[in-house]
């Protein structure tokens, strides 16, 4: 599903350079539940970013279900995240302005699809995860758990290839962060290939395999016997 | 073209859901919305009753003058200035009856000549009125009915001004203004038939005039016919002055300038006197009031459209702050899958839109106090606002011409949000 070769990434620093990813190779069948770990400056967050397409690399390939991900125009780049990837951010991202539907529905609404299809798919991701009760309500009127499970389905809406969550639970206390990993696990189980970056040890643990990144190369690679999550909640 | 259509995302401004998103972001902060929109209200709003006010001002010159021909002059004697074939400067002229009949025969280019006396004016002693125990002291004019050609004496129903006949006969018959007519009669008594006395003599009343705001008669003069005048107040062929309208494809100012030249022939007055006749014509004026007119229509131009652009400006302005503000939610957009295409064509359709909602408010607001103004003046002739109304096209390319502006300066965030790359919107914390 994703294949990655020689990745090298720098940014500006003033003058100085700062080489951030030394050489990543990296490959993810489909249906693996990825934790990509490491502390802070790892490199973590920017392999993420040029996985999801938000970044560029300075050199390397990138192949993502057989598609060259290089030499990207912002349009075509906005179009393969639409149709390739679902994102979860720490931070959830949701629109404030926007219900949960209406939330839910956006990434349908930029593969054009028709208002009532939108709606109804919508809707069923919402159920999917627990919230179809909670269609209407605007962001401000959910919790940190109820937000994170709605930009879940919000990822999952356009039926992504790949499922990208940057820390999803950094911001969700223990409880409500094994309920998230509990409903990663189940969409994990349908066969979705799931890469979830993380640094704390006991969610790396529910996946099905740790990359561990440190100083911009990765210096483990190992498969682990899953936890599940629903044991804690 | 088709390049520049997806460049702008064109396809997309008719689909309900775009405008469904626009809607939704514009609903998401009313506040804002309000106050981007207010300056581009307040600058259509002040356009349409600066126009409305200038073209009520306009139609009140335009109506005023209606009442006269505007290729119209008037010419009396004064006093010479020069020596002249044996005549010391200084020399009276006084105009008749004579001089009328040569520039009747002799210039082709008079459509209508009459010729006027006045008492009570410019040092002469008013006529004397009389009726019943009531008197008062008022201007009379001796007249001919061509007078009416020239100035459109407006007399209410039932009467009628001085004819043919009544000059033929020496007829003594008068014409009264409105307010002779309120200070000697009750409320809806009837003056037409009635008797009344001008400096001792029994006249009947023909016709009461209504106010005009044009010329100096007032509303409380008295017209006699010519001839009559003539009699009672010993004119001989002696006349104050007369009025001359041009035939329509003559300018009246060369007009002008022939009957001085003959009149001066005729009174034996140097050609280069300047002070011998006074004159004055309607065309001249006329031409000084449209300059003034055209001047405020250009200053309500200049006002209104700098006013357009500053609220536009502002809307741009405030657009750009929002976009800063939703730095975040541009970034998720584009995450989801928002092309730049999409995110420009959002931002400038919020742009063209607040413009236009703001226009058209800022239009339906200035058009009511327009209204209320109208109504409020309705034909109060001592306020010279007529009928403020603005053109149709006039608000038509004042509209266009703001969503072309909205366009344009929806130009600028929206460049600004397709610049903002999703991953640094993202982080942004």
């Amino acid at each position: 599903m994703i294949e990655i070769k020689d990745l090298h990434k720098s940014y500006q620093m003033g003058s100085n350079s700062l080489h951030v990813l030394k050489g990543i190779d990296f490959s993810v069948k489909e249906g693996e539940l990825v934790a990509i770990m490491g502390s802070s400056g790892s490199g973590k967050s920017t392999l993420l970013n040029i996985l999801g397409m938000l970044d560029e690399p300075d050199a390397g390939s990138y192949v993502l279900d057989n598609v060259p991900i290089k030499a990207l125009n912002e349009t075509k780049a906005a179009r393969y995240r639409n149709q390739f990837l679902g994102f979860v951010f720490q931070s959830f991202n949701l629109i404030n302005y926007k219900t949960a539907l209406e939330n839910v529905a956006l990434p349908l609404y930029y593969q054009r699809k028709k208002r009532k299809e939108r709606t109804e798919r919508a809707m069923s991701y919402l159920e999917k995860v627990g919230l179809a009760e909670w269609a209407t309500h605007l962001p401000s009127e959910l919790s940190g758990g109820q937000k994170q499970r709605v930009a879940i389905a919000r990822a999952l809406a356009a039926n992504p290839k790949v499922l990208l969550a940057d820390e999803p639970t950094g911001a969700l206390d223990s409880t409500t962060s094994y309920e998230v990993m509990d409903l990663i696990q189940g969409i994990n189980d349908e066969g979705k290939t799931i890469l979830v970056v993380t640094h704390e040890p006991d969610i790396a643990d529910m996946c099905k395999r740790i990359v561990h990144l440190k100083d911009g190369v990765i210096v483990e690679d190992r498969k682990v016997e899953q936890v599940r999550a629903s044991q804690y909640v | 073209m088709n390049n520049l259509k997806n460049y702008f995302g064109m396809k997309f401004i008719f689909e309900r859901d775009t405008w469904q998103e626009i809607y939704g972001a514009i609903r998401k902060n009313k506040i804002r919305t309000i106050i981007t929109i207010s300056g581009v209200t307040w600058g259509v709003f002040l356009f349409v009753f600066l126009l409305g006010m200038a073209k009520g001002l306009d139609n009140s010159f335009r109506s005023q003058f209606n009442d006269f021909a505007t290729n119209t002059m008037f010419v009396w004697g004064e006093q010479t200035s020069m020596p002249n074939k044996g005549f010391k400067r200084g020399k009276g002229i006084q105009l008749t009856l004579d001089d009328v009949d040569v520039l009747k025969s002799q210039i082709d280019d008079i459509e209508y000549i009459a010729p006027r006396n006045v008492t009570g004016r410019w040092g002469t002693p008013p006529g004397q009125f009389v009726r019943g125990s009531k008197s008062g002291a008022f201007s009379v004019y001796g007249d001919y009915p061509t007078i009416d050609k020239v100035s459109k004496k407006k007399i209410f129903d039932g009467g009628r001004f001085i004819n043919e006949e009544d000059i033929k006969y020496q007829r003594k018959v008068c014409v009264i203004g409105e307010d002779i007519y309120k200070q000697f009669y009750e409320k809806d008594e009837n003056a037409i038939g009635d008797y009344v006395q001008v400096n001792g003599i029994y006249f009947k009343v023909i016709g009461v005039y209504k106010p005009t705001q044009m010329g100096f008669e007032g509303d409380d003069s008295i017209f006699l016919p010519f001839t009559t005048f003539q009699g009672i107040f010993n004119q001989g062929k002696k006349i104050s002055w007369m009025v001359i309208t041009a035939k329509p494809d003559k300018d009246i100012v060369q007009t002008e300038a022939t009957i001085k030249t003959k009149l001066k022939q005729l009174h034996d007055v140097h050609q280069a006197d300047d002070q011998a006749f006074g004159s004055f014509n309607m065309g001249e004026a006329v031409a000084k009031t449209n300059g003034f007119l055209t001047g405020m229509r250009l200053i309500t131009y200049i006002v209104g459209i700098a006013t357009l652009i500053a609220g536009v400006i502002a809307i741009g302005n405030v657009l750009l702050i929002t976009v800063k503000e939703r730095t975040r939610e541009i970034g998720v957009r584009r995450a989801l899958g928002a092309t730049p295409g999409e995110v420009r064509g959002q931002i400038m359709l919020e742009s063209i839109l607040l413009t236009f909602v703001a226009g058209l408010t800022g239009f339906i607001l200035g058009t009511m106090l327009l209204w209320g103004i109208n109504n409020a003046i309705g034909t109060n002739e001592d306020i010279p606002i007529l009928n403020p109304t603005v053109d149709f096209f006039a608000v038509v390319g004042a509209l266009l011409s703001i969503v072309v502006l909205g366009t344009l300066i929806g130009l600028i965030p929206a460049q600004k949000a397709v610049s903002i790359k999703p991953i640094e919107a993202l982080r942004e914390e």
